[in-house]
Formats: structure tokens, sequence, C-alpha cells
């Protein structure tokens, strides 16, 4: 696979980033380097070689169904770019 | 032209556990805006989720109760998109191993039976609401219900008609209910389903292009979505075009579908292993444990009170189709022994007073054991039918308890045969003419004298001994 423009436009449409003529190129640079190091992994063997699914051998950490206190509304829209008394606000959204 | 339709189905059902899927806010449903929200379910940058045991338990029983073989190890993935109702940009689900497979559900159509196919059931987190603020043309978010923990349950395309769709999911929610892992309340948006559809015609083999209906809230309303999408389809090949793949929204009240903004990219959501949850190892132990812990599932319920209890076929569907009905069911029976007469208490009063009050079965508030007492003091003679009738209205409405409301409003039968002979010999007394009748040969005078009598007697005698007794006094005259 190679990262083309229409690819990196693509992905850049995806990510919601407008990305500047400049930075398209080195984002494409940098993305085909990460492709090709895949292709290196790609010709390691791997047979009988159980897949990974997570960086470390650790598995059920779980909790126990039991109400905490949530966050205050006012901490919790205390960053919030724009907000009302009691929500967050963004520009209008609908289907 | 005759066109074959065939349908899949996606539910999604909110758990009922007591706090969210990764964090410990409550998932109590309609608390003010944003009040059940903290850092982690929020996606503040630095927290990070812990999943709740009992969204694991909960989907382990779900998948049993479908026939569904457990996948042991599971773990969840990460589903992208951008859209306010996600704060992190990504939904926590599971694509690549989801925790249940290969399931099914039987269902019955028209006395056809047919299993449906369950490909997969999967464990998510729920999405926030957006609520349009038309005073500043903005839209305002609300996360208490981001990360109420979902199964979502699909099937395969086996679905051929509405009738199955519904007859479906009205299974699936008795099963859900059963088996205690959600309250399935459609119009709190804790049971949703999205249609997939597709026509094609007789004789074609390969399915046509389908198209994806979302979230539609009531058994009606998908009825009437699969048939005006049907239809729709219908159309559009009729007239030589094409059906397009896309996501449309069901507009009820309208009764037509509209297609949703059309997102070039949504279906790519670029999923990926989520690298903040480790994955999760189900032991045969644990299997087997939940396997034991199931209650009775509606189906083994219907043979048993059939079997057990001699009801028809028809009755015991309705009863043991919820988990409410049966409820009122066994705590009834359970105090009178009566399984005939709770049942036909249940099909008659109590499903009437329901429908007339717009009331759901779930929100049903008498107490069954006073259902249970109310038929004993039936069959003891100490009230009759028509009374009983009035005393459940109250208990009904109000809850009462049946024996202290018929002490305190005098509602006792006249078991007093003495009482009633008086009665019957002075309405004789006082009704010349109608005795006149009757000796003519008019044999329907006698229902006047009964109406006469019961009047007196305020409703409160056994009618079989007003009956009884009058009869016998007419032959003396
Ligand atoms: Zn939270």
């Amino acid at each position: 696979m190679v990262i083309d423009d229409k690819m990196i436009d693509y992905i850049g449409e995806l990510a919601r980033l407008r990305l500047q003529e400049n930075e398209r190129e080195s984002a494409k640079n940098e993305m085909n380097k990460i492709i090709d190091y895949m292709d290196t992994l790609n010709k390691i063997d791997t047979n009988g070689i159980e897949a990974m699914s997570h960086a470390f051998p650790v598995k059920n950490v779980f909790r126990k169904d039991e109400v905490k206190p949530s966050i205050n509304r006012e901490d919790l829209l205390l960053n919030a770019p724009d907000k009302s008394e009691e929500a967050f606000k963004v520009p209008k959204t609908f289907d | 032209m005759e066109f074959l339709t065939t349908m899949g189905l996606e539910v999604h059902c909110e758990l009922s556990t007591k706090t969210k899927i990764f964090c410990s806010c409550s998932t109590e449903f309609g608390g003010e805006p944003n009040t059940h929200v903290c850092e982690v379910c929020t996606g503040m940058p630095g927290s990070l989720p812990v999943l709740n045991e009992q969204v694991v338990e909960y989907a382990i029983r779900t998948g049993i109760a479908t026939n569904c073989t457990i996948t042991q190890y599971n773990k969840f993935d990460r589903k992208n998109y951008f859209y306010p109702d996600l704060p992190k940009a990504y939904q926590v689900s599971q694509l690549y191993l989801p925790i249940c497979q290969n399931g099914h559900i039987d269902i019955e159509v028209n006395g056809v039976k047919k299993a449906i196919r369950i490909k997969e059931i999967h464990m998510e987190e729920d999405a926030g609401k957006l609520i349009h603020d038309p005073w500043e043309d903005c839209t305002l978010v609300d996360y208490n219900r981001c990360g109420v923990p979902l199964l979502e349950i699909v099937s395969e395309p086996d679905f051929e008609s509405g009738e199955e769709v519904i007859a479906y999911l009205t299974k699936l929610k008795s099963i859900l209910q059963y088996i205690g892992v959600s309250d399935c309340k459609m119009e709190q948006g804790s049971l949703r389903a999205d249609v997939n559809i597709s026509v094609r015609p007789v004789g074609q083999k390969e399915l046509g292009t389908r198209t994806e209906m979302k979230n539609i809230n009531s058994f009606k309303a998908i009825a009437r979505a699969i048939e005006g999408e049907r239809q729709r389809q219908i159309d559009v090949i009729e007239d030589g075009g094409k059906v397009v793949q896309e996501t449309r929204r069901w507009d009820d009240t309208k009764g037509m579908s509209y297609a949703m903004r059309s997102k070039e990219n949504a279906q790519d959501y670029r999923y990926f292993p989520e690298p903040d949850l480790v994955p999760i190892e189900i032991s045969d132990e644990w299997i087997e444990r939940v396997k034991n812990s199931l209650p009775e599932l509606p189906e083994e319920k219907k043979a048993r009170y059939i079997s057990e209890y001699n009801l028809p076929e028809y009755d015991v569907d309705i009863i043991t189709g919820s988990k409410y009905l049966v409820r009122i069911f066994e705590g009834a029976l359970e105090v009178c022994g009566e399984a005939k007469e709770v049942s036909n208490w249940i099909m008659g009063e109590v499903l009437r007073l329901a429908s007339e009050t717009s009331t759901e079965v779930e929100d049903i508030k008498f107490s069954p054991e006073n259902l249970g007492k109310l038929i004993v003091l039936v069959k003891k003679k100490v009230i009759n039918r028509n009374t009983a009738k009035e005393v459940f209205e109250k208990m009904f409405s109000e809850n009462i308890e049946p024996e202290q409301y018929i002490k305190d409003n005098g509602l006792e039968m006249v078991n007093d045969d003495g009482a009633v002979l008086a009665v019957v010999k002075s309405v004789i007394e006082a009704n010349p003419k109608a005795v006149a009748e009757f000796k003519g040969g008019s044999a329907k005078v006698k229902g006047f004298f009964v109406g006469q009598c019961m009047k007196q007697l305020k409703g409160k005698a056994d009618p079989a001994t007003v009956n009884k007794i009058i009869a016998e006094e007419l032959e003396k005259l």
C-alpha cells in the first residue's frame, strides 16, 4: 500500500484535519515510512505464534457495580469552550 | 411483479446495571442534564476506563438465554467517528471478538415455527443526547446516557415479514426481562431496533440492495416502518430506478422515511483494538455458574404452565410473554392455588383495566397476593363475582387490601338464606302485576324479580341463591 495524495486527503478528512500543502507532503512521507515498516514486519514468519491483542499480559480487570458520586456539573463544564448552565454547547448538529 | 422481502435486525438494549460500563456514574434515567457524568464518561484527557463486571455477567446471561456460544477470550475495539454525542470521538465496542456468537431465537408466526439466527452479541457504550436549542440555533449536549452499557444483538437476515420481526422482538424483550438484564422500556430508549431491509423480485436469487432504518422505538412504528420502506423500494424498482444503500430515518407521524444526510465516509470507522482495556477471559466455571443461575425462560415456563395447570395455550402465551404478568400469576397462585381462576382474572380484568387506563403491564401496581386473596374470598362466598370486580378496580387503581376494604365498606355477601327469603317475599308482595304476568305464563318476568331482589340486597347476595329462592317462592303461588 502507498499513501498517495488521494489517500492523505481521505485520512485528513476522516480525522477532521485541514492540511496545508507542506503539511500534506510531510504527513505523506511519515505515513509511507510507517507503512514500509509494516511491510518489514509482514516479512517475519509468525507461524505458530499466537496473535497478541494487548501489550500487557493482564486480563479481567473489573470494577464492582457500585455507584460513586459523579463530578459537580460546574466543575465538569469549567473548561468547555462554550456551555449553557447545564450543558455543553456545540454548533448546530443534526442528522 | 411479486417481491420478496429480506430483513435483519440490530437491537440495542441498555443493561439495567446500577453504574455505567466504564465508570461508577449512575445509570438512573431522567436525572438533571450532565449530573451523572464524570471525567471518564466525558473522555477527559488522562482518564482511564475500568470495566463493570456486571456488564460481562449480563452479556453471558443473554448469550446463554439466546443459545449463543460464549467467546471465552474477547476484547474491546474502538469505533472511530466524530459526532458531539460521543465525547471521545470513538465508541468502545467489540468488532473482532464479540462476547457471544452463533445463537438463535425460536419464533412462531401464524402457527409456523422458525429459528432466527443471531450472528453475534457485543458489549458497547451508549452515546449522549443532543438537544436542539431553537433560541440560539445551537445544540446542547447532555452526557447522562453516555457510557450506559449496551448490548447490541445482531441477527442474520432471516426475516421475511413484519410479523416475524415483531414476533422476534416480542420474544427477545421477554427473554431480556426474564433474565433481568434490561427493563426494555422502548419509550425510554432502553430497547431500540435498527432494521436492514431489502426487496427482490420473486425468482431472483441474490439479495437486493439494503437500506437501514435506525432507532425505531415502538413495535407498532417498526411494523409501519417496514411496510413503508418495503413499498418505497418496490416503487423505486418498478419505476426503473435503483435502491441506494443508505441509512434512512423513519418519520412515524408522517408515515414515510427519508435519507439521512449522506456521510460518504461514515462507514469507515477505522476500528482498532482498545489499548485502554485489557482482554476478558471467561472460564468454563463462570459460564457454568451463569447457566445454573438462569431463571426459567419463557419457553420452559409456557410448557410447564400448560402441562401442570392445564391452561389454554393462548392464555399461557400472553401470561408467560411478560415477566410482569408471570409475577402476578405466580404471586396470586401461591395464595389461592387456583391456576385457572388466576389466569381468567389476568386475561379478563387485569388486561382490560390495563388497556382502559393505558397502563403498561410493568407499571401495574396491585400486589399479586391481594388478587389471590380476592379469589379466595369469592370461593368462600364472602363476596360475589360482581362485588369482586368492583373491589378489584379499587385494587388496580389504589392497591388496596381486599379483605379490609370489604369489611370497611360492608360488601360481604348476605349468606343468610332467611334474610334473602324475607327480601324475596317482600318483592313478590310489592309487585302484584308482575306476579299476575308470571301466572299468565311469562317466564322472563323471573328476571325482573331477581333484579329487584339484588337491588334491595345491594348486590351483596349470591345470585344462584337468590334465583333458587325466587323460583321456590313463585312455585308456591
Ligand atoms: Zn462517568
